[in-house]
């Protein structure tokens, strides 16, 4: 079962094409990832899968129900904008209370989720703290316990951790594992090519397409690419060396890496030592980067993905 | 101190009343290095910056930078050093020319000479507009590069960059880190403040800070060498991850 099913979905601001021929799947249960820089596409998405906007052309089923129910939709999954959406001038305690309300949590239940919800986000020493007064990563933790208090089957999440440091968005994420846990779905979009590594399934988006939908694994495979790092202390000859034998070459620092087809590689290496002669360096395969993936999706006349 | 160092710092500390933001920090910085500054929020990175740039005077310690002893020519440290942010360098109301207009007067540059040297950099940075395509309507990547521009104007020896590429798409991010690969060729020091680890695997040297202290000091591959990580992202929460709110 599939808990958003979305066929040739556009979407135009005007002229501008914000979404072009957008089709994929999320199955229950699973953390799906929408990955992609500032501009992709994923906040129009978002806003079309609850409601906010129409839908221009395509279709688009969120729960089985038809993205006209949009009502339906609203009270069944949890929404997290991108912008800070809680009221500064409320208090934790109180922003929670007002989202119960907004969403016809029964009075006699409010307390017992509020309980459970400090449990998971260790929020209640600052229960009477003004929302507007809580650090960043708090104010995101906030954030998601007020898209859970009428326990969505789906959450949505929209840049949860952007401007966050990465160890409020490790917590974040294992604040997302544990709600998974309990048998919600969840779509969150980030610009961070590494969190793509946290979630079941990605979808790479950028310029309103879909570059990729699948696991990271399968991605991996069907990328059929593999990454070296060079080093050398004459770093700019072993730069013009590498550079036409690659089909991509970066430097990192104190670094050199370099794409090329598994198909190809041994061979690759073989001319690369046959012209270094003479020049000291060493080399060692490394793990592809999400951002290497991007790239190659990104630009594939150059690339040559199929 | 020897003057081959571009920036040197001898137990540099700033305390803020019983809050010691950077503790006995000690670094040594060359010429043509990107060099980087790690740290989670709070963690001391901005304070220890403003300190090199001669906005905030250390509490104890010595730091010289470009030459000069920051306690003492704080202002001609000012002039040697060009600060981009992506968050708030431009002004989106203005066009491309105004900005860079805007900037030679902040920075007391000549504006022939400035135009000369913003047409050269725009060029080196890829970016073929008209000078009055309004800022506002640049996409992300673009104004981070006319950020670049302006911070270059006076031609500073010392350029800090904060989080200059997150957010924008990746051929964007490569292709900024291609012109800041250049500077650093051309001689010119780069500091990069981020607390994004893809932007880290970039210096040829880093700092990891933690509660005002450097945890770490050293190249990127030595550092997963040393810790056995597979990436910075590890490595910093190993090494970082103890703070918590």
């Amino acid at each position: 079962m599939n808990t958003i099913n979305i066929e040739h979905l556009c979407y135009y601001y005007d002229k501008v094409q914000a979404l072009d021929d957008v089709s994929l799947s999320v199955i229950e249960g699973e953390i799906h990832g929408l990955i992609g820089p500032d501009s992709a596409g994923k906040t129009t998405l978002m806003r079309i899968l609850c409601g906010l906007m129409p839908t221009q052309e395509g279709k688009v089923s969120v729960l089985s129900l038809d993205s006209d129910d949009f009502m339906q939709i609203r009270s069944l999954i949890g929404y997290m904008p991108q912008r800070f959406s809680l009221y500064q001038d409320l208090s934790v305690a109180e922003n929670l209370k007002f989202f119960a309300r907004l969403f016809n949590v029964p009075a006699g239940e409010r307390d017992k989720r509020m309980q459970d919800l400090y449990a998971f986000s260790h929020l209640e020493e600052f229960s009477g703290r003004r929302a507007g007064a809580l650090s960043g990563g708090m104010k995101q933790k906030l954030a998601l316990s007020c898209a859970l208090i009428h326990r969505p089957r789906l959450l949505i999440l929209d840049e949860p951790t952007y401007g966050v440091d990465p160890v409020s968005r490790q917590e974040f994420w294992q604040m997302l594992k544990q709600i998974q846990g309990d048998g919600t779905t969840i779509l969150v979009s980030t610009p961070y090519m590494d969190e793509a590594e946290l979630c079941d399934r990605v979808s790479l988006i950028n310029g309103g397409k879909i570059l990729e939908s699948d696991t990271l694994t399968n991605i991996r495979s069907k990328w059929n690419r593999k990454v070296f790092s060079f080093s050398a202390p004459n770093l700019k000859q072993l730069f013009g060396v590498l550079e036409p034998l690659a089909e991509s070459c970066q430097l990192f620092g104190n670094e050199i890496h370099i794409v090329i087809p598994n198909a190809s590689a041994a061979q690759s290496l073989d001319i690369i030592k046959s012209r270094v002669e003479g020049i000291k360096y060493r080399y060692e395969e490394i793990e592809s980067s999400m951002e290497d993936i991007f790239l190659s999706y990104m630009n594939p006349g150059v690339w040559r993905v199929s | 101190m020897n003057a081959e160092y571009m920036i040197r710092t001898e137990d540099l500390t700033k305390v803020f009343g019983n809050f010691t933001a950077v503790d006995k920090m000690n670094i040594e910085i060359m010429p043509g290095q990107i060099f980087g500054f790690l740290g989670a929020n709070g963690a001391g990175k901005t304070t220890a910056i403003r300190m090199l740039c001669g906005l905030l005077k250390p509490s104890s310690g010595k730091a010289m930078v470009a030459g000069y002893d920051v306690r003492v020519d704080s202002e001609a440290i000012k002039r040697k050093i060009g600060y981009m942010s992506q968050r708030f360098s431009l002004y989106d109301d203005l066009s491309i020319g105004e900005n860079i207009r805007f900037y030679s007067g902040i920075y007391q540059v000549p504006y022939k000479v400035a135009m000369e040297r913003a047409k050269d950099s725009l060029k080196m940075v890829g970016l073929d507009l008209s000078m009055k395509v309004m800022t506002g309507s640049l996409p992300l990547g673009f104004k981070q590069r006319l950020a670049l521009v302006c911070a270059l104007l006076h031609d500073p020896p010392l350029l800090i960059l904060d989080e200059p590429t997150s957010g924008v798409d990746p051929m964007a991010r490569r292709a900024f880190w291609n012109v800041i690969n250049s500077l650093a060729e051309q001689g010119k020091t780069i500091i990069v403040s981020t607390h994004f680890m893809d932007e880290a695997e970039y210096c040829h040297r880093l700092i990891i800070m933690r509660s005002g202290s450097v945890l770490v000091d050293d190249s990127p591959r030595a550092l997963k060498e040393k810790y056995g990580s597979r990436n910075m992202q590890e490595l910093f929460l190993l090494l970082a991850g103890a703070v918590n709110e």
